[in-house]
């Protein structure tokens, strides 16, 4: 049970956290943008370097020097928008999930460019456990992954239900035509909508390349558990995107566990095919998600 | 001799080019005329690959196989193999709308790499499967085996494309573009969507899974590399939106002229300073990608836009 909680639930809480904050750009995006953002975890990787360049000429924890993977990510996404979704918006949405498929492409090759195609660590050397009671063996790593995950999804339900632009992204989700007829900016919205999804890519990016290691697949790899997540919650929901994320997240790493035999359930090779099956099963009969997210 | 040397490589781009047509067709087919969001060919293609491999490599203890078929064989069981993985996914998704189906085929195709690497009794894992059999391999060596070669993939591409253009004229490829254009509309006329898309998806992986029979036995060996995710189906896709998705010929055209710039620009990159020479792979990726915002945003139709047939009055 110890083992339980030690080596799959708090690692699949972290890898959740991670899936979390990629997933509610995608959920956002979808849900104001209309289309499925396929360059969302290259958006994490480019933020997951920015971090990394900075501990280079600024050597203190990587965690404290967010604020350039998150700017990073902003100028990219904000870029990207102007230049590439922009002039697409008017055509069906197809157009442009096949344009956010060639920036996945476009992100990748620049940080394969700027950053070599190697894996490179943020923080050399192994950091022991931290034992809580005698019994919970947890990293540090892990904890602050989930508390800060845990921080900003109190924050960013404060923003969506309390200030004036957190209910105008909602608005526009719910309602894109009543809310141009009340008179929102939309296009504000949608610069808002790239800033949150950006700047929460980009943490992510940082808490997959530190429990792992940085590499330019990195954000790729981690896509489509994200999408399962956004699904899971409702497109349209951050809020759900984070409950769906902490979920896929748990779903992955306790698969792996011994439940029936001694055995793993499903090989640990074969992870990665949980959140696959968790979303298409989502799609055929829930596809509205748990929190009634909005249907294509 | 340099021209000879120009000859023989102008061959080996013009055989990948041939394969990389069939998937554009094959695409053509799926998103062309079936408005399908296939962002999984890699998989097909490789399920193609391996299963002729499988069939025609002489018997090893390292996986699968020892059936020594010919080469025929091969690519049947590769179209075979790579439709019924295809109907099997269509079974399940091919009701889900466009961004879903996409995000579904990304799935399927890293699900396919995933037993490609780890079943090795299958595949023989990340090693991969050597001595996968040329045509007429006993019976002509070295340059001049590319060039039968050459004819034997281009003979593939007239026949996918005959195959296809008759598809697109019958009235079953009318009723998949009444179905692309308006789905709720060709339902009322009592078409049944899913059926329709069901056979058009498996019709374009079957031709998937032969693209990737022609590679394995052009390459004679086929590792879980040789399917590279994201440059086959990244490239597949540039191809088709270039050369004009709906239509054949545009399709063949697209595939050519996207290879010859991808190939083109090997030969650029390889004049570019040693220290950026690892690097030149990243910078073609990053042309492409940008080549295909530029084809979306100024170029939409492709080259040879698609063009309904007549309709005959008889």
């Amino acid at each position: 049970m110890i083992d339980f909680i030690n080596l799959y639930l708090v690692p699949g809480l972290t890898i959740g956290s991670v899936y979390a904050l990629g997933a509610v750009g995608i959920s956002m995006i979808f849900g104001i943008l209309r289309f499925a953002h396929f360059a969302h975890g290259d958006l994490m990787t480019i933020g997951g370097y920015g971090v990394l360049t900075a501990v280079w000429f600024i050597p203190i924890h990587p965690l404290l020097l967010l604020p350039f993977g998150i700017a990073l990510a902003i100028v990219s996404a904000l870029a990207v928008d102007q230049f590439f979704y922009k002039p697409l918006r008017r055509l069906p949405t197809i157009y442009t999930v096949i344009a956010s498929f060639g920036v996945a492409l476009i992100f990748r090759s620049l940080a394969q460019l700027f950053w070599s195609s190697g894996n490179q660590v943020f923080t050399s050397g192994v950091r022991m456990p931290v034992v809580l009671f005698d019994t919970f063996r947890i990293s540090e790593l892990h904890m602050q992954v989930i508390v800060l995950t845990l921080i900003i999804a109190i924050a960013l339900h404060f923003f969506l239900t309390r200030s004036k632009l957190g209910r105008a992204m909602r608005a526009v989700s719910d309602e894109p035509e009543l809310a141009a007829v009340a008179g929102l900016d939309t296009e504000r919205v949608i610069r808002w909508t790239w800033v949150i999804g950006a700047s929460m890519a980009a943490t992510a990016g940082v808490f997959a390349g530190m429990d792992t290691s940085m590499h330019p697949n990195l954000g790729w790899n981690l896509l489509l558990a994200m999408f399962a997540a956004a699904v899971l919650g409702g497109i349209g929901k951050p809020m759900g995107a984070i409950a769906g994320g902490l979920i896929i997240g748990i779903a992955e790493e306790t698969a792996t566990f011994t439940w029936l035999s001694d055995e793993p359930l499903i090989s640990p090779s074969y992870k990665s095919a949980v959140a696959f099956f968790i979303m298409v099963a989502l799609l055929l009969f829930r596809p509205q998600g748990l929190f009634k997210g909005r249907l294509l | 001799m340099e021209l000879t040397g120009l000859f023989f490589y102008l061959v080996s781009v013009l055989i990948a080019g041939g394969i990389y047509a069939v998937l554009c067709l094959a695409l053509n087919v799926q998103w062309g005329m079936g408005g399908l969001f296939n962002a999984g060919i890699a998989g097909f293609f490789a399920v193609g690959a391996y299963t002729s491999a499988i069939v025609t490599t002489a018997v090893s203890s390292k996986h699968l196989g020892g059936f020594e078929l010919p080469i025929p064989f091969g690519l049947a069981a590769a179209m075979l193999i790579a439709g019924v993985t295809g109907w099997v996914v269509a079974k399940i998704c091919v009701r889900l709308k466009s961004d879903y189906l996409a995000m579904a085929s990304v799935g399927i195709a890293e699900i396919l790499r995933l037993v490609i690497v780890n079943e090795s009794w299958l595949t023989n894992g990340s090693l991969g499967i050597a001595g996968v059999p040329r045509p007429f391999g006993d019976l002509v060596q070295g340059r001049e085996a590319d060039l039968l070669y050459l004819a034997m993939v281009w003979l593939c591409v007239l026949a996918v494309y005959i195959l296809c253009q008759r598809l697109y004229v019958s009235p079953w490829g009318r009723t998949l573009r009444a179905i692309r254009d308006n789905e709720d509309s060709a339902r009322a006329a009592g078409k049944d969507v899913d059926w329709f898309r069901l056979q058009t998806f498996v019709i374009g992986c079957a031709i998937m899974g032969l693209a990737g029979a022609l590679s394995a036995h052009y390459f004679k060996f086929l590792s879980p590399s040789a399917t590279e995710p994201l440059l086959v189906t990244f490239l597949v896709w540039v191809m088709l939106m270039a050369g004009g998705s709906g239509n054949n010929k545009g399709a063949i055209v697209g595939a050519l002229a996207i290879w010859f710039i991808w190939s083109g620009t090997e030969i650029l990159t390889s004049r570019l300073p040693p220290e950026w020479i690892t690097r030149s792979s990243y910078i073609r990726m990053l042309l492409v990608g940008l080549l295909l915002q530029f084809v979306l945003q100024k170029f939409r139709s492709g080259l040879i836009p698609e063009k309904s047939p007549k309709i005959r009055s008889d």
